[in-house]
């Protein structure tokens, strides 16, 4: 056929015509092509990196079904109930030299499991994993029953009974049963820490005060204390009464305990006041369950944490990255415009506010660890051990601002970002078109009042655009922070009902620095491990909220000057 | 300095240019304005030079403004017309590097006296610039602008003075409904009208123009020019222009400024009719270059 042979030579001289690759250079198409892939390869990366996170932090707070699984192995026949958490395969070789001496009946690399088994107490190790291929029997139970506790981690087993004061209740319906006394525990709970927050440690507080109050008056020569005294006793009091609330409600919350068998036959009591939740995860439809994972999550979010920060949630975190965040915001928007609006507009423009400006712009590229130990050195030792010196000599020798704390913390992050809103609130103010500097000042108007009538109101989305840059680097930072405030746990919000309610000299907790904490410093990784993606999912979400909150805001103020400033 | 070539809209092409101006000349001034008697005079100014650095840019300025008249500063581009009007509101002042010799006296002040307060000084001489800059507020709150600056106003006396401001600008009509929407949404222009009802808000007593119709559709420069002559039985104007035929129109004096030099200045009808200088009849007949 002539065609068929003709063809495949044209379209070699077509390529040769178009193709050819000098021409395909100097047409700048290869540049197209790699900023193209540039571009797209940082999208991928970045939503991967969402996408990993966010599927396995939220999958965490799924109820998963609990699995009785009978399997065999080199210790004989054996039973277990608990989730499968991962799946893996081992590499044959790995199995045959792990020393157990069986040999795989089939070919390929044998599957092994990992199961929370839970149980921690009478069952350790709570994880353990198990071959594919060892399993005898897989089975859900439709009456297990999965409780979360204050302590121990997760139990997973079947009512065998219900006892009120140690005596076995007999109840028709065992789980219904149990589920209003969880309800009347959570209830209990719930008083005592009402008794807790609004009394005892207000009373607490009191007493503190009045005892720098004495000590004050020590440290003055006046050992007059009646008054005092006085106060003092009638504090007591009131704790004494509260006290005996918080027994009552103790003694209530030990009435009931719950015996449960665990797979593989034997048995463990709980205490219902150490049952955080219980459910039966196999015996739910899609609907509770997802009700139960609404639940869960809410749980994280607003709930403290528990054992080692590797059970219940991250309020306190969350709270204390937030706040910190808003208060750095605070303090380095005065900062930096007030030093920029010197810079750019009241400095004679010369070598020596170059070098600032080249010294501002290379504070930015200080390493974040160095800020945290001169936040250290100079906030907390200095300023903080002067403060406290002059104002809180009773407290000595405890510091009270020569410490770490929030607004030594908020303060150097401040110090951190300062360069970044410096340098977009310069690029704003440069922007400012000069006739209508001149519009102003012709009116009469003096430089000061140009400036904040007219100049810095039309600044005001390049000085956003600045907070934000500010936000984003702040939030995410944790090395300098652990240096001068962030803790592993605090006993209190730095925000509480006590005057002056905001208190800045206490340490707080924060979402990257319990990331650190859960992910690498705690004692059960595999417990922590679903944690970790779900704290580090709600600090991106977090820093995502903050910057769009501060975008869409900008982009109103733009859209309002934008004509002005073209 | 550097020679600059004529701006396009200035030229009259040919010699009967003149005339062509001289028609246009709706003043009847025929004096000198060093004949004028001291009391009609606004602004004085003796021996001015103005010194970028060490570039000369105004040299031996002197002029007699009179007051509630329109006068034009004509000349080519780069000639110190727009620098010699900045020095009438101290707006030099702004520059780096500017210094000035020479007196400036309005109303037998000099302005640049120790105790004059420059906040002040402008508030009296008010200036309208070459391209409008309304500021990213709004109607309302352009023209009350000056006012507020000036001290705390009663809202009535503040919304009667924004009304006489818009109403002598003759804009009035125009936004009286719409005065909180933003001024930038107004045309050219009006926005130079707004601009003008910004600066006499405050009531000055002189009113400098920078070529304050060069950015403008012929339609709203015929607006302005019969505003500058609404204007000037209230306010002593200053206008400068690149346009002939309008420093003819509505001005009652020329000055022709050439390389920072006052080459002449007389009455608006003698300027374009019979100049006494070779180098101003060259540049109103279009001939120079």
């Amino acid at each position: 056929m002539e065609t068929s042979e003709r063809l495949p030579q044209e379209h070699r001289k077509l390529f040769r015509e178009r193709m050819s690759l000098g021409l395909w250079f100097k047409s700048g198409e290869p540049w197209v092509w790699l900023t193209a892939t540039a571009v797209g390869t940082s999208i991928v990366a970045v939503l991967g990196l969402i996408g990993i996170i966010a599927v396995k932090g939220l999958a965490h707070f799924w109820p998963a079904d609990v699995i009785t699984f009978e399997y065999a192995n080199e210790l004989g026949a054996q039973m277990i109930a608990g989730e499968v958490v991962q799946s893996e395969r081992v590499p044959r070789e790995q199995f045959e030299e792990s020393g157990t001496g069986r040999v795989l009946d089939f070919s390929g690399d044998p599957t092994r499991l990992m199961i929370k088994s839970g149980n921690r107490k009478v069952n350790a190790p709570d994880f353990r994993w198990i071959y594919a291929h060892d399993i005898t029997k897989r089975e859900k139970q439709q009456e297990l029953i999965t409780f979360e506790r204050l302590e121990w981690g997760n139990a997973y087993g079947t009512i065998v009974e219900l006892r009120q004061d140690g005596v076995a209740v007999s109840a028709t319906n065992p789980w219904r049963e149990l589920k209003a006394r969880i309800g009347r525990v959570v209830d209990l709970r719930r008083q005592a820490q009402v008794i807790q927050n609004r009394s005892i440690d207000r009373i607490n507080y009191k007493l503190e005060k009045l005892r720098l109050k004495q000590r004050k008056r020590e440290l003055q020569g006046n050992f007059k204390t009646s008054d005092l005294d006085q106060q003092r006793e009638q504090l007591n009091q009131e704790y004494a009464i509260k006290e005996r609330e918080l027994n009552d409600i103790g003694i209530e919350l030990d009435r009931d305990e719950v015996v449960i068998a665990i797979a593989g036959g034997r048995q463990s009591v709980i205490p219902v006041r150490n049952i955080v939740r219980a459910w039966q995860p196999n015996a739910m439809n899609v609907f509770s369950k997802f009700g139960h994972y609404c639940a869960s999550i809410w749980a994280f979010l607003s709930e403290g944490s528990r054992e080692a920060n590797t059970e219940g949630g991250v309020f306190p975190a969350l709270f204390g990255t937030v706040l910190m965040v808003l208060l750095m915001s605070v303090l380095v928007t005065p900062f930096g415009v007030i030093a920029a609006v010197y810079l750019r507009e009241y400095a004679r423009q010369g070598v020596f506010v170059r070098l600032i400006r080249i010294a501002v712009n290379n504070l930015a590229g200080v390493p974040s660890i160095v800020y945290g130990v001169f936040g250290l050195g100079f906030f907390v030792y200095l300023v903080g051990g002067t403060i406290d010196s002059v104002f809180f000599q009773a407290a000595k020798p405890a510091p009270t601002f020569g410490t770490p704390g929030l607004i030594w913390a908020s303060l150097t992050l401040a110090l951190l970002t300062v360069p970044v809103v410096i340098v977009s609130t310069e690029e704003g103010l440069t922007r400012i078109p000069k006739a209508l500097r001149e519009g102003s000042l012709a009116l009469g108007a003096t430089k000061a009042e140009t400036l904040f009538k007219v100049v810095l109101p039309m600044a005001s989305p390049s000085i956003l655009t600045g907070i934000i840059l500010a936000i984003a680097r702040a939030a995410g930072e944790v090395a300098p922070l652990m240096l001068v405030g962030v803790v592993k746990l605090a006993p209190t919000l730095p925000i509480d009902g006590n005057f002056p309610f905001l208190h800045l000299d206490r340490k707080f907790m924060h979402l990257g620095f319990h990331i650190y904490d859960v992910g690498f410093q705690s004692p059960n990784v595999d417990a922590a491990r679903p944690l970790v993606f779900a704290t580090a999912l709600l600090l991106v979400i977090i820093i995502i909220v903050l910057n769009l909150t501060a975008i869409a805001l900008r982009n109103r103020l733009e859209a309002r000057y934008r004509e002005a400033l073209n | 300095m550097t020679e600059n070539s004529l701006p396009s809209e200035s030229v009259i092409a040919s010699p009967s240019g003149v005339k062509l101006a001289a028609k246009l000349v709706s003043s009847t001034d025929t004096r000198s304005p060093s004949e004028l008697p001291a009391d009609d005079v606004c602004l004085k100014v003796s021996d001015l030079a103005l010194f970028y650095g060490s570039n000369q840019s105004l040299n031996e300025i002197n002029m007699r403004i009179p007051r509630q008249r329109v006068t034009a500063v004509i000349g080519p581009s780069g000639c110190g017309k727009s620098t010699l009007i900045r020095c009438f509101n101290r707006m030099n002042d702004l520059i780096d590097g500017v210094s000035i010799t020479g007196r400036i006296e309005l109303n037998g002040l000099e302005i640049h006296n120790q105790d004059v307060d420059v906040a002040q000084l402008r508030r009296q001489v008010g200036m309208v610039f070459q391209r409008p800059n309304p500021f990213p507020k709004s109607i309302y709150e352009n023209v009350a602008y000056g006012l507020r600056l000036a001290g705390k106003v009663p809202k009535s006396e503040l919304d009667d003075r924004v009304e006489w401001g818009l109403k002598s600008a003759a804009l009035w009509d125009e936004v009286h409904d719409r005065l909180n929407d933003s001024a930038l949404g107004l045309s050219g222009g009006q926005q130079q009208r707004l601009v003008i009802a910004r600066a006499i808000a405050v009531e000055p007593s002189v009113l400098l123009l920078d070529e304050p119709a060069s950015a403008l559709d012929p339609i709203s420069t015929l607006k302005i020019e019969e505003l500058i002559a609404d204007l000037k039985t209230r306010y002593t104007i200053v206008i400068v222009t690149h346009n002939m035929q309008q420093a003819a129109r509505v001005s009652d004096f020329t000055a022709f400024l050439y390389l920072g030099e006052l080459i002449e200045y007389d009455a608006t009808l003698k300027i374009f009719t019979n100049p006494s200088e070779r180098k101003t009849e060259d540049y109103v007949t279009g001939r120079y270059g």
